[in-house]
């Protein structure tokens, strides 16, 4: 069965070998000769105009994660209304309690200011 | 359908949507409120669980939960224990300005983890409490988000928790593939029927669940989150880390280990005696060369915990009941060590240094006693509760006839003991080097003073706690 894979072995054989052939050749053939300019951070040509580890503003990403969660609750929805003639009240106190839980995040979120912009 | 069984979880549950509810629609100086009613569904919630232990073993919600004794007391310590830290930790939000209610409502969040892993009867169940518990931990370490040191800890933290809990979810799913079956009496039944040492796919999905445990515990070689964890997160997030889920991770421990895979047992007691030999080695060891208090105390937890998995692996009732008398009274000592480091610091001071013990006796002699007691208990000198649990523990270790291992673990008490002395020294015979006064309030001093005396009465008077320990595992029959 193994013997299937072979193919794949000989494929990873060859890139490997390539790579370090190729690599190998630019590095003992080729000449290096660098100075300050070759060796300095660019963007586009030019020197670069700030450090990149700044920090960012995370509104959409609390707006993503909230999306998520109301998403979510949707995709539970549609499979629970489905089957409900067959689970019956079970069904319905089951799903009441899972949105209760989610009401209650839901208010806890729009009182802490999570749902304003600005 | 038995909900009832769930009672203590439901009503948890229920007071934690209240709580958050009610937090939104106060007023930023009546966050006091937030406070009290956290300690009061506490307690509700303890007695609850105290009602609920009838000596029967009972399970529900479909064979996912189980009600039981085991079940009982560790909730009951859980929930004590948290009430201890939160009255320990309002000293340090109120010093600090971070006095929010979230700090109290994650907890609670993860204190119902810890419940449903208490009484899981289900693999999955477990795997449930355990998320609930990481994800709320890890948003607690980064509680102080603009601290640098605080996020870098948590996201330390949340990245190798995520991996531990692949590990611990890979592991299962080998264990569903081989058996089709995830409730624990069921599993119990296809690993009993099986060679263990012989049956490779069975071994190799014991491996990713113990590496899992593992984990949770800060065992080595899964060690390495715990000192960055304990240093990086504020110090009333470190004592709630440090304490109450060792409880929640020994329940994971009997139920996952000892219930659905007791037959395996000669499988997993080779994995955690090297793990538990290698923690109460690397743990001593590492902590000696440790200047910062809290490192400290992480290499000390990771030693404690190698005596814990050592008392676990044994699969007898002595082992499992010393490995519970060890853990809980470790939690205690452990929220109590960090409750004199709150005490220590203030506004704009974190007292983590070894410096910052010197000279406590001449500053207050009842913080420095009670700081002695706790040392002396950590490093098991008697008359405190440390050494009777450590005794038990090499006790059981012994009679299972691993005879080298018991001697290895009272060396390495022995070193042990040479940096816990030497903190001690510091406190009674160095000049201090900060003069500013040590306050609490009343509610901090009683309890500190209480938890204090107790290591030293538990010390004397061991088989009231010993007693409830053993007759919980006689109960659930392990």
């Amino acid at each position: 069965m193994l013997g299937e894979y072979l193919p794949i072995l000989v494929f990873l054989a060859v890139g490997f070998g390539l790579a370090v052939v190729l690599l190998g050749l630019g590095l003992l053939a080729g000449p290096r000769r660098p100075d300050a300019e070759k060796d300095s951070p660019f963007e586009c040509g030019f020197p670069a105009f700030e450090d990149s580890r700044i920090k960012f503003d995370v509104r959409y990403y609390l707006v993503a994660i909230l999306f998520i969660i109301f998403d979510l609750e949707i995709a539970f929805l549609f499979p629970w209304a489905i089957v409900l003639d067959t689970i019956g009240v079970f069904g319905i106190v089951a799903m009441g309690i899972f949105l209760t839980i989610l009401i209650v995040g839901f208010i806890y979120e729009w009182k802490k200011g999570a749902l304003e912009w600005e | 359908m038995n909900i009832v069984i769930a009672m203590p979880e439901i009503f948890l549950l229920s007071t934690i949507c209240l709580i958050l509810l009610l937090d939104v629609f106060l007023r930023e100086d009546c966050r006091m409120i937030t406070y009290l009613l956290t300690q009061v569904a506490l307690l509700a919630t303890a007695l609850l669980a105290y009602g609920a232990m009838d000596g029967e073993k009972t399970t529900g919600l479909n064979g996912m939960y189980v009600r039981d004794d085991l079940a009982g007391v560790l909730k009951i310590s859980i929930l004590l224990l948290t009430f201890v830290v939160f009255v320990y930790a309002r000293k340090y939000l109120k010093d600090r300005t971070i006095w929010v209610s979230e700090f109290f409502l994650l907890g609670l969040f993860a204190v119902l983890g810890m419940l449903v892993m208490v009484s899981a009867n289900h693999l999955l169940v477990v795997y449930l409490g355990l998320e609930l518990l990481a994800l709320s931990m890890y948003a607690l370490v980064a509680f102080n988000r603009d601290d640098g040191r605080s996020s870098e800890a948590a996201m330390k933290y949340f990245v190798l928790g995520a991996i531990a809990s692949g590990l611990l979810l890979y592991g299962i799913s080998i264990l569903y593939g081989l058996s089709g079956k995830l409730e624990f009496a069921e599993v119990l039944t296809y690993v009993s029927s099986q060679n263990v040492l012989e049956n490779i796919p069975l071994l190799f999905a014991l491996v990713f669940i113990v590496a899992g445990i593992a984990f949770k515990f800060g065992a080595v070689p899964f060690h390495m989150w715990v000192p960055d964890v304990y240093q990086g997160a504020p110090t009333a997030v470190t004592m709630f880390l440090g304490s109450v889920p060792k409880v929640a991770a020994l329940a994971m421990l009997l139920r996952v280990l000892a219930e659905s895979m007791g037959a395996a047992q000669p499988g997993w007691a080779q994995l955690l005696l090297v793990f538990g030999l290698l923690s109460v080695f690397l743990g001593n060891l590492i902590a000696i060369a440790q200047f910062n208090l809290k490192r400290m105390l992480a290499y000390s937890t990771i030693a404690h915990m190698g005596f814990i998995l050592l008392g676990a692996l044994t699969g007898t009732t002595e082992g499992y009941s010393a490995a519970l008398f060890y853990t809980i009274t470790y939690a205690m000592m452990a929220a109590g060590g960090f409750a004199i480091l709150i005490l220590l610091g203030r506004e704009g001071f974190e007292a983590e240094t070894l410096d910052d013990l010197k000279g406590l006796n001449e500053r207050n002699p009842w913080y420095a006693f009670i700081m002695m007691v706790f040392l002396f208990s950590m490093a098991g000198i008697p008359p405190t509760v440390g050494f009777y649990a450590k005794l038990s523990i090499i006790q059981a270790v012994m009679q299972a006839g691993y005879l080298w291992p018991a001697v290895f673990m009272v060396v390495m008490s022995v070193i042990g003991a040479y940096y816990y002395l030497r903190a001690i020294k510091m406190i009674y015979f160095d000049k201090p080097e900060q003069t500013a006064p040590i306050q609490a309030e009343l509610d901090f001093n009683i309890l500190i003073s209480v938890n204090g005396v107790l290591m030293v009465l538990l010390g004397l008077f061991p088989s009231a706690l010993m007693g409830v320990c053993s007759a919980a595992m006689v109960a659930s029959r392990l």
